[in-house]
This record gives structure tokens, C-alpha cells and sequence, in this order.
């Protein structure tokens, strides 16, 4: 399989981007370590007719300590993430949930930006940046916007990015002591799926992939712990206000039931690592 | 660069690398098996770390160093040590996943040179081996560690 024609346009730095998709509009597609997007444009999903290669941005790969949150490019590849030494003392969930994502080849390529942007409920990250409060910035041709990962996601593959921002950069607070416990559980039926559900826990804060059309925090089971609630009791509430896919994989009923089931797994472990 | 070889040609902008590689550079060794980026078949090296050439443009990888099976072995035709041991452990049954699966081992010995074994499942994680010879394929890469670096 091959994508539809299009036409492959590469830029060298964030302005170049900028200045080729206000060139293209809306027809244009930008493109990052390329493993959610080509996939899509083989199976004629997507068929943009201009591709914006963003690769050799080199400015948008970067993991720096900014004090109280951690500031990460855009372009910050999976497997950077994985192995950085700034987010395995800062951010151990982002660390451990980016080295889930797919498989080694796939974290070769795959960007945290690009897995933002692009959007899929069943993808990791944009679960863990919802748990870890998150905030993107993204730059248009009228400057730079911040924007909380909680309004970010707006549906399947849809954002409120608009076609000519580009997501630049990922700012994650560190997480205050008292809420350092963290777990990430995924449940595939093979290593390299998509989770058919799964659930991202940073304090008190419990984020679940696949269990609606956007990553969705578990807003039941945060007001549960937050009013003194057990872990097995909290996770009773994990269903609560999600809408869950009926798949090839699973029926929602079959969801709800492994959403429950893996909330209180993570909140055990969570419990476990806070120190 | 491809093998340390410049392969300089005018192509599409939709051709993928693993077409590139196997009808325009000709070196047919790395093959294309599922073509949705989970077999890992085509696996090839991309400025020193596995990437699924099925899923990367040709274009994304203009000026980037590609390594291919063909481009293991010695100047004088020795085998790399990673080939040297998936023959010694008898690590290939039809042979199809071999190329990828052989890549893939070299860039997880780059990155973790002395892996344990649960390392080395979790690490070919992206190659799927239709014979499931698994077994003899990670006692392969065991065994590949042992042996100094190229």
C-alpha cells in the first residue's frame, strides 16, 4: 500500500513550517515522526495534498527542567522520553507510559507532539499528559497560545488546533509531594496494540485511554478518593460519564468492566510508589 | 547514504523507504511483510536506530545514514556477529522475518548492550516471526551479546 499523491514539502525550522502551511491552508498536513499519519493516509483515512515533513526541526526536541513543570519539544521522540533522565526523577509516569507506545521501532519515529496532535483516544500519551495537568503550547501566525490539556482534545482525530498552529511544546508541572504515587496500566492482546482500555494515575488524578471519543479524566473516581474512598471502592466509579466504543476487540459492557478493573490496579500500584 | 553508499535518484514523493531500498537501490534482503507497521519484516536501520521502512517516507530519510541486512557483513564477506549467531542457534525457520529480525537485535545490542533475556523479548516486541521460532531467535541475541563489538 501507498499513500494518494501528494505533494512532500520539508522545513528546517518552526517559521518554515509556519510560513508553508499558511502557504497550503487547510489542505495541508504537518508531518512528525510520521507512525499515526502515514498509517492512515496507506488506508486513504487521511489524503492531504501537501505534507509538511517537520524532521529535521531540531529545535522542537528538547526535555528541560524549568523548576516547577518540565518544559518538552514538541518533536521529543518516544523513546527520548523513555530514556530521559529528567523525566525519570520528575516525571516517572510520562517516562514509563512513553516506553508502552507501540514498540522499539515505533518509539524510534513517534513524537509526543505528534501523538497529541493526531488525537486517537486509544493512543497513551494523550491519556498521561490529561492525568498529569498538562498545559500545550501551540504557535499560529498571530504568536504563541497556551492551552490546558483538559480542553485540548476535542474528539476522534479532532483538536482545537487550528490547521495553521503547530503544537510546540508540552509543559508538565511536577507533580507536588504529596501526590508523586503513579501507575500506567494497558490492556492489549497483543504487545504492539492499541490499549482496548486503559489508565493513567498521578496522585489523585486518574486519566483513561480508550474509554470514550477523547482521553477522559475519571471525574467519579477523583471525587471518591478525594472524599476518603479505598482504592477497590474509588474504582467502582471508573464507568461513570464515559461512553465506550463497541469494537472487533470488546463490547462497551466488556470495557466498563476492565476500566473498573484496571483503575484499581493503578491505584494499589499508585499507593505503592508514593514514597 | 544507504550501506555506506550514496544512492542519489529523483522519486516520488509518496514512495515509501522499503520500495526505495528494494526497486530503486535494488537491495531486496529487507522485506515488505504486513505493510501496517507491526511485523517488523522491513526493519532497517535509520541513522543507527530500527525504524519499520514501511513507514517512512524515502523522502523523510534523504542525507540520513540507512543500514540494510546486505550491510552487516565485513569488507571480506564475515558475517556480523549478530548473522554469525542467528546461524549458530539455528535463529531463522522460513527465513521471511530474518533481515528485520536481525536488524532490529543489532539496534537493541546498540542500545542495551547486555540485555537479559525478558530485555530481548520485550526488545523484538515490534518483529512478528510467522514460524514462531522465538526461542532460538532470542537465544540468538543472547548470544550475539557475548561476542565483542564489531
Amino acid at each position: 500500500m501507498i499513500p494518494a499523491p501528494f505533494t512532500y514539502r520539508r522545513s528546517g525550522s518552526v517559521a518554515e513550517a509556519l510560513d508553508l502551511v499558511s502557504e497550503h491552508g487547510d489542505e495541508a498536513k504537518f508531518l512528525a515522526g510520521g507512525h499515526s499519519l502515514l498509517p492512515l493516509m496507506k488506508l486513504r483515512l487521511a489524503m492531504p495534498s501537501v505534507l509538511i515533513d517537520l524532521g529535521p526541526v531540531r529545535e522542537l526536541s528538547y526535555i528541560r527542567d524549568e523548576g516547577a513543570h518540565i518544559a518538552i519539544g514538541a518533536l521529543t521522540r518516544h523513546h527520548d522520553l523513555e530514556h530521559s533522565g529528567v523525566l525519570a526523577r520528575s516525571l516517572p509516569l510520562l517516562a514509563h507510559a512513553a516506553g508502552q507506545v507501540g514498540d522499539p521501532q515505533v518509539r524510534h519515529r513517534g513524537t509526543i507532539g505528534g501523538s497529541l496532535a493526531h488525537s486517537d483516544p486509544a493512543s497513551d500519551l494523550p491519556a498521561t499528559v490529561l492525568a498529569l495537568d498538562a498545559t500545550l503550547v501551540a504557535r499560529g501566525p498571530s504568536g504563541s497560545r497556551e492551552i490546558a490539556a483538559t480542553g485540548f482534545f476535542e474528539g476522534l482525530f479532532e483538536t482545537v488546533l487550528e490547521p495553521d498552529e503547530l503544537l510546540t511544546e508540552i509543559r508538565v508541572p511536577v507533580p507536588a509531594a504529596d501526590a508523586a504515587g503513579w501507575s500506567f496500566q494497558k490492556f492489549t492482546k497483543r504487545a504492539i496494540d492499541w490499549a482496548i482500555v486503559g489508565v493513567a494515575v498521578q496522585g489523585t488524578a486518574v486519566a483513561l485511554v480508550n474509554m470514550a471519543g477523547t482521553p477522559v479524566r475519571a471525574l467519579g473516581v477523583e471525587r471518591a478518593l478525594a472524599a476518603g474512598a479505598t482504592p477497590a471502592e474509588a474504582a467502582g466509579h471508573a464507568a461513570e460519564g464515559t461512553t465506550p466504543g463497541d469494537d472487533i476487540n470488546a463490547s462497551p459492557a466488556y470495557r466498563e468492566h476492565l476500566a473498573r478493573v484496571l483503575v484499581e490496579r493503578a491505584l494499589v500500584e499508585a499507593q505503592s510508589t508514593q514514597a | 547514504m544507504v550501506n555506506g553508499a550514496e544512492v542519489a535518484a529523483d522519486v516520488e514523493d509518496r514512495m515509501l523507504l522499503v520500495h526505495f531500498l528494494r526497486e530503486t537501490a535494488g537491495l531486496t534482503a529487507t522485506n515488505i511483510g504486513c505493510d501496517t507497521t507491526s511485523c517488523g519484516a522491513c526493519t532497517v536501520l535509520l541513522d543507527g536506530e530500527s525504524v519499520k521502512s514501511c513507514t517512512v517516507l524515502a523522502a523523510q530519510a534523504d542525507g540520513c545514514q540507512v543500514t540494510t541486512v546486505e550491510g552487516l557483513a565485513g569488507a571480506g564477506g564475515e558475517l556480523h556477529p549478530m548473522q554469525r549467531a542467528f546461524r549458530a542457534e539455528h535463529g531463522l525457520q522460513c527465513g521471511f522475518c530474518t533481515p528485520g529480525m536481525v536488524m532490529a537485535a543489532v539496534s537493541l545490542l546498540q542500545e542495551n548492550p547486555h540485555p537479559t533475556e525478558p530485555e530481548v523479548r520485550a526488545g523484538l516486541e515490534g518483529n512478528l516471526c510467522r514460524c514462531t521460532g522465538y526461542h532460538n531467535i532470542v537465544r540468538a541475541v543472547l548470544a550475539a551479546a557475548q561476542e565483542p563489538t564489531p
